[in-house]
């Protein structure tokens, strides 16, 4: 059972590294125009240009 | 990308170009908001960055499709109507919507505020979830007690957290003595969190953690859901740029605002412009546009001591008017007055979610109670019946139901966002589902308010040159439809000479040495006929009448079959002539109509018939609808509408067509048919988990299982909505 002492900690920190990244995502407003961002990369605007 | 250009990359010759556009898709600094109604798809949305781009002055243009907007940020010179008008002849149709009221950044924040609290739940829940499996799967002791103080740890910070909003939600119930669903909410969150961590200090066998947590994650989805469709359509519906003209010009050509202006002072309303203010014409000779304010689809001559309103349309000559009343006063004020008085009447409906709670919350918390006093009164062991207690107020709390109605006007609403209609009330989906009986106005709503020319084909050839050569000369709007029709038939103007149009009587030429006049019959000594029409004389020969019939909305005709199908009554109710109104009745199929409606008498007849009984749904547009609308069940306006009318309306309508009515009723119909069978589907859950929780035999497993199946149940049968209803 000592692996546990390394487990629990491990599965928490990765959970905390999704949730960070979650907290990015939504920082970076990627939820604010899902439809447009789905159709987005549908056009051919960006591709010899990705946009920065 | 760097911003040194290397010449041996043939790539790198095109990309100043490339990368002047795609920076232009970053907007900074906002300066018009556009809506698109009618976009939808990826070549709309480079067709439109595209096109905006393209016009002088334009720095930045970004479109967000799930809102269906524009974002544009342009230099100082820029005019929105520029805009506007090169979106509309590329195919796009746009409206202005008002930039500095929508509050983007404030609406966001809280949207990301509610996102942010259902990621810390759902990180919560699951870890703690994983624990618990643990648990439930056999783990004893002192592994189970720190599980469960692991779980603690992450549970209880979680919750102080993510949960805050039911917390304030429901002390503000409580501070106002009421009880709504956010209180038995909280108490089976708190509970359950304090009774956990007591279980966990007494190393006990059960702990309701992840339940609490889900119970947070869930209901903060269905918040969200909530929010997100009010958003939505609260922003676009309120902001489409006002129609009012806040400011007058002066005699002396000075602008002020409409609250400077006095009473007796001279304003000056240029063709085109809209009338700011009540008086008198004292000097000029125009035609009135008055279809916003009577209906009437025919312009009213005006001249010196003709009386104006605020809200009409001056079309062809310059008019000075005496100010007799002004702001509060004026005609628009007075009609915005018997809105707020009619609206008063219709904010006592309370939705179906409301009327739940009423009775849900009292009855859960007096079950929790019962089920806490019969186990302390049975046994004796307070800690048990306490155990049960919070087991009975898990698995009884609105899991479901928090979800059942905002997953259903979530799937309904963006269902009719996409068919073109903006949903601005919450309820407004409920109250269209009992409608029996529809009322339309006629100009502006079935019709455009936009003449057509009905009898080009009975005139001779050389008259209908000669009367597009005279319509060339005119703004008028009967001018313009002449001059379209005659276009569109191909016909050439003829070489009409010395072209001058009279104010408020029509247009004069020279042609072939005879003076030849286009205008109102009084004017060419003709006789009117009883429609809508504007007369040709050549010289001294007899008058010749080009007839107008007023153009149908695209999609009307769809629209009132629609609703017919559908078993509806349909009313036409106008402020036009009989004659006008007849016949579109019969061009569009509706046997019940009345012409010459005042305002007053428009939100008479629909209160008359919701006292007999019927749910009136009101489409109209004008200001002489305002009072029926806001008098009716449901109100349904165009875009194109006044802003007041706007206001009273419970949606709007964002494309030109009308055609949407018709789906309209029929998802209204089925959204509501949803939202109770996911009432029934809560309530069938509850009715088996009750009992067993009652008898003391819930585990927090048993709990957990109950609580995601009903939700994820309610939530796919809310999806149903989105395909074929």
């Amino acid at each position: 059972m000592n692996v546990l002492v390394y487990l629990i900690p491990i599965s928490i920190f990765l959970g905390g590294l999704g949730l960070a990244a979650f907290f990015w995502t939504i920082r970076s407003r990627q939820y604010d125009d899902p439809d447009g961002d789905a159709n987005r990369i549908l056009t051919g605007d960006y591709d010899d240009h990705p946009k920065d | 990308m760097s911003e040194v250009q290397i010449s041996a990359c043939p790539a790198c010759v095109a990309a100043p170009a490339a990368e002047e556009a795609a920076h232009a898709r970053d907007v900074q600094d906002t300066r018009f908001v556009l809506s698109l109604p009618a976009i939808y798809c990826a070549a709309c949305i480079s067709g439109v960055e595209r096109e905006l781009t393209k016009q002088p002055g334009v720095r930045a243009a970004r479109v967000n499709l799930t809102l269906k907007r524009a974002q544009i940020e342009a230099e100082e010179s820029v005019s929105v109507d520029n805009l506007i008008s090169a979106l509309t002849s590329a195919g796009y149709e746009a409206y202005e919507l008002d930039a500095s009221a929508i509050s983007a950044t404030e609406t966001d924040k809280k949207g990301r505020a509610i996102l942010t609290r259902i990621a810390v739940s759902g990180f919560a829940m699951m870890n703690v979830m994983l624990l618990s499996v643990a648990v439930w799967s056999g783990a004893s002791d002192v592994t189970r007690d720190l599980f469960h103080w692991i779980s603690a740890a992450i549970a209880l910070p979680a919750i102080a957290y993510a949960a805050q909003p039911f917390f304030v939600s429901a002390w503000g119930a409580l501070r106002a003595k009421r009880l709504n669903m956010d209180v038995p909410i909280s108490l089976a969150i708190l509970l359950a969190g304090g009774m956990s961590l007591f279980e966990t200090m007494e190393s006990g066998h059960h702990a309701y953690f992840d339940a609490a947590l889900s119970l947070t994650f869930f209901l903060l989805s269905g918040r969200y859901l909530d929010y997100r469709t009010r958003s939505v359509a609260r922003s676009a519906a309120e902001e489409l740029a006002a129609l009012e003209v806040p400011r007058a010009t002066l005699v002396d050509g000075t602008v002020v605002s409409i609250k400077d202006i006095a009473k007796g002072d001279f304003v000056r309303v240029v063709p085109g412009a809209r009338v700011p203010v009540d008086g008198i014409v004292v000097e000029g000779a125009s035609e009135l546009d008055r279809s916003l304010l009577t209906g009437e689809s025919l312009p009213v001559e005006a001249g010196v001591d003709t009386v104006v309103s605020a809200g009409e349309v001056n079309l062809t000559g310059p008019l000075v008017v005496k100010v007799t009343a002004a702001g509060e006063d004026s005609s628009l004020h007075r009609m915005a007055d018997l809105v707020a008085m009619a609206e008063t009447s219709r904010n006592k409906y309370t939705s179906l979610a409301d009327r739940a709670a009423q009775f849900y919350a009292p009855a859960v918390h007096l079950l929790a109670l019962a089920a806490f006093l019969g186990w302390v009164v049975a046994t004796g062991d307070i800690r048990l019946a306490l155990n049960i207690a919070v087991a009975v107020l898990i698995i009884t709390c609105p899991c479901a139901l928090g979800l059942a109605v905002p997953a259903v006007t979530t799937a309904a609403s963006g269902r009719l966002f996409r068919a073109g209609m903006l949903i601005k009330s919450s309820t407004a989906i409920e109250r269209l589902a009992e409608v029996d009986t529809v009322v339309f106005d006629k100009t502006g709503t079935l019709t455009e308010g936009r003449p057509e020319l009905s009898n080009l084909s009975d005139i001779p050839k050389d008259m209908q040159s000669v009367a597009m050569a005279l319509a060339a000369g005119s703004a008028h709007p009967l001018s313009l439809a002449l001059f379209d029709a005659a276009r569109a038939a191909d016909v050439m103007p003829a070489a009409v000479t010395d072209i001058r149009e009279v104010p408020g009587q029509g247009v004069e030429g020279q042609f072939e040495g005879q003076t030849v006049r286009l205008g109102r019959a009084t004017w060419l000594g003709a006789d009117a006929l009883g429609q809508t029409a504007t007369y040709l004389k050549v010289g001294d020969a007899e008058a010749v009448a080009f007839t107008f019939i007023d153009h149908l909305r695209e999609g009307a005709d769809e629209a009132v079959a629609a609703l017919k199908k559908q078993g509806k009554d349909v009313v036409l109710l106008s402020g036009d002539g009989p004659a006008a109104v007849a016949e579109l009745a019969t061009r569009i199929g509706i046997d019940a109509w009345d012409a010459e409606c005042l305002p007053e008498t428009k939100a008479l007849r629909v209160a008359e018939l919701t006292r007999s009984g019927r749910k009136v749904l009101m489409v109209g547009d004008g200001l002489n609808d305002t009072a029926a609308l806001a008098a009716a069940h449901v109100s349904i306006s165009p875009a194109s509408a006044l802003e007041a009318t706007r206001v009273v309306s419970d949606m709007v309508l964002l494309g030109k067509s009308l055609a949407p009515l018709g789906e309209a009723t029929q998802v209204s119909v089925s959204a509501t048919k949803r939202i109770k069978e996911n009432f029934n589907i809560a309530a069938l859950y509850n009715l088996v988990a009750i009992p067993i929780a009652l008898a003391g035999y819930a585990t927090p497993l048993a709990a957990a299982l109950a609580m995601s199946a009903s939700s994820v149940t309610v939530s796919l049968n809310a999806l149903r909505l989105r395909g074929k209803p």
